[in-house]
């Protein structure tokens, strides 16, 4: 049974846990609003990029010769995995979730024979893939020395995937990425960016008719490359307002939990103080009794 | 009938500008330098680097951008891009500074000729702002 002492020990040291947890549920918080402001600021980019992308597909001469890019090396054999997770820990499910549809992925491509490439970009998803897939992992990036989402980062990214395809390393690219729907609520996404998929909003596409300038075929092969980057960016943003708020309410768990156990450490402290002080008045008494 | 109509000038990170008042722009588009005035056609086209110009009944306002995309539909300009700089505020050593990283990128010599000709543009454009 511990002793007094060790009780009290015990909650104060469950109590300056309970400080810490509280403190990064409030730096969360702060972080998290302003990682939802970049993710709405960016948005109106990727749409119109999207849009004009589903424009110029819909209106593409001939599909034989469309950019590889958009229609792919017409072959399905190497395929390129983007796992994007975050550089820090102590945010709940947050990276496991997006490894665990990550590795489900990677499972079913292997079952199929086909031959996988891995990049990592955050240190996190490295050190939870490099165990089992150690050999796969063309290249891992990390961005921890920038402190918040830049476009920079991403076109990085963007070229070195597009500089791999041009190598004609892969044939698919696949990114993993948590898509943020509410602070309790992230759910991991895989969105295939090479070959595109324009299918997903058709519904938007118009049937204006646009002049180009230069030719649509032109045109595209330059903003084919821009999308790839701009779709990492969005996901980046997507992942990092993820991240805090999958870290708020960790931590928002983690204080309610330390506020249980000082509750059930103090009635203990206090039953064993009691039962302590019953124990002496019993011996003064009976000591007394027997003279 | 008013002739002004709208653009709106975004990059990835936030909207950077957006005005309901204008008259006429000029961007500097891939095979040269365009205007565009309220009721131009639907145009989808990308840009060099060069000089936004934009025009409204009571100034004038220019921009250096590095690439980019623009659409004008039904008197909505959008201009995409991932470089803007407001000429008002860019100064002098942050033109230096681009220029001399274009004149490096200029002397590689394994760059396609697409990009050398981008690369040049950029060049012509920051001697004429310096």
């Amino acid at each position: 049974m511990a002793t007094l002492d060790d009780l009290k020990k015990r909650i104060a040291s469950v109590k300056s846990t309970q400080k810490i947890t509280k403190a990064m549920k409030m730096v969360a918080a702060a972080k998290l609003r302003r990682a939802q402001e970049n993710a709405e600021k960016g948005r109106p980019y990727s749409e119109k990029m999207n849009n004009i992308i589903l424009n110029l597909s819909s209106g593409i001469s001939d599909k034989e010769n469309a950019p590889k890019l958009l229609s792919g090396t017409g072959e399905d054999k190497v395929h390129l995995c983007i796992v994007l997770t975050s550089d820090r820990g102590l945010c709940g499910g947050f990276n496991t979730n997006i490894i665990k549809k990550a590795k489900a992925y990677f499972q079913k491509i292997s079952d199929e024979g086909k031959t996988l490439k891995i990049i990592t970009v955050g240190s996190k998803g490295y050190d939870q893939l490099k165990r089992v897939y150690k050999d796969d992992i063309i290249e891992r990036i990390s961005f921890k020395d920038s402190k918040t989402v830049n476009y920079l980062d991403a076109e990085k990214v963007g070229k070195m995937i597009i500089e791999n395809f041009e190598k004609e390393e892969f044939d698919v690219c696949t990114i993993f990425y948590n898509k943020f729907k509410n602070v309790i609520t992230q759910i991991p996404q895989e969105q295939q960016i090479i070959p595109l998929k324009t299918s997903e909003a058709e519904e938007n596409s118009s049937e204006d008719n646009y002049e180009f300038e230069p030719d649509e075929d032109e045109i595209l092969s330059n903003l084919l490359p821009k999308n790839i980057s701009t779709q990492i960016f969005k996901a980046m943003l997507e992942n990092s307002a993820s991240e805090q708020g999958s870290r708020m309410s960790a931590m928002d768990n983690a204080t309610r939990n330390a506020g249980e156990m000082v509750d059930k450490l103090t009635i203990e402290y206090n039953r064993s103080r009691q039962a302590a002080i019953t124990k002496e008045l019993i011996e003064i008494i009976s000591g007394a009794e027997s003279l | 009938m008013s002739e002004e109509f709208k653009i709106e000038i975004v990059n990835p990170e936030n909207s950077f500008l957006s005005r309901e008042d204008v008259t006429e722009v000029v961007v500097p588009a891939f095979e040269g330098e365009m205007g565009i005035l309220k009721d131009h056609i639907s145009i989808i086209s990308f840009l060099k680097p060069g000089i936004i110009k934009i025009f409204s009944k009571s100034r004038e306002d220019n921009y250096y951008v590095e690439d980019g995309i623009v659409e004008f539909k039904n008197n909505n300009l959008s201009v995409l891009t991932s470089s803007i700089f407001n000429i008002k505020d860019i100064d002098k050593d942050k033109i230096s500074e681009l220029l001399a990283q274009a004149e490096e990128n200029s002397k590689n010599s394994d760059i396609t000729d697409q990009n050398k000709y981008l690369v040049d543009q950029k060049i012509d454009v920051l001697k004429t702002l310096n």
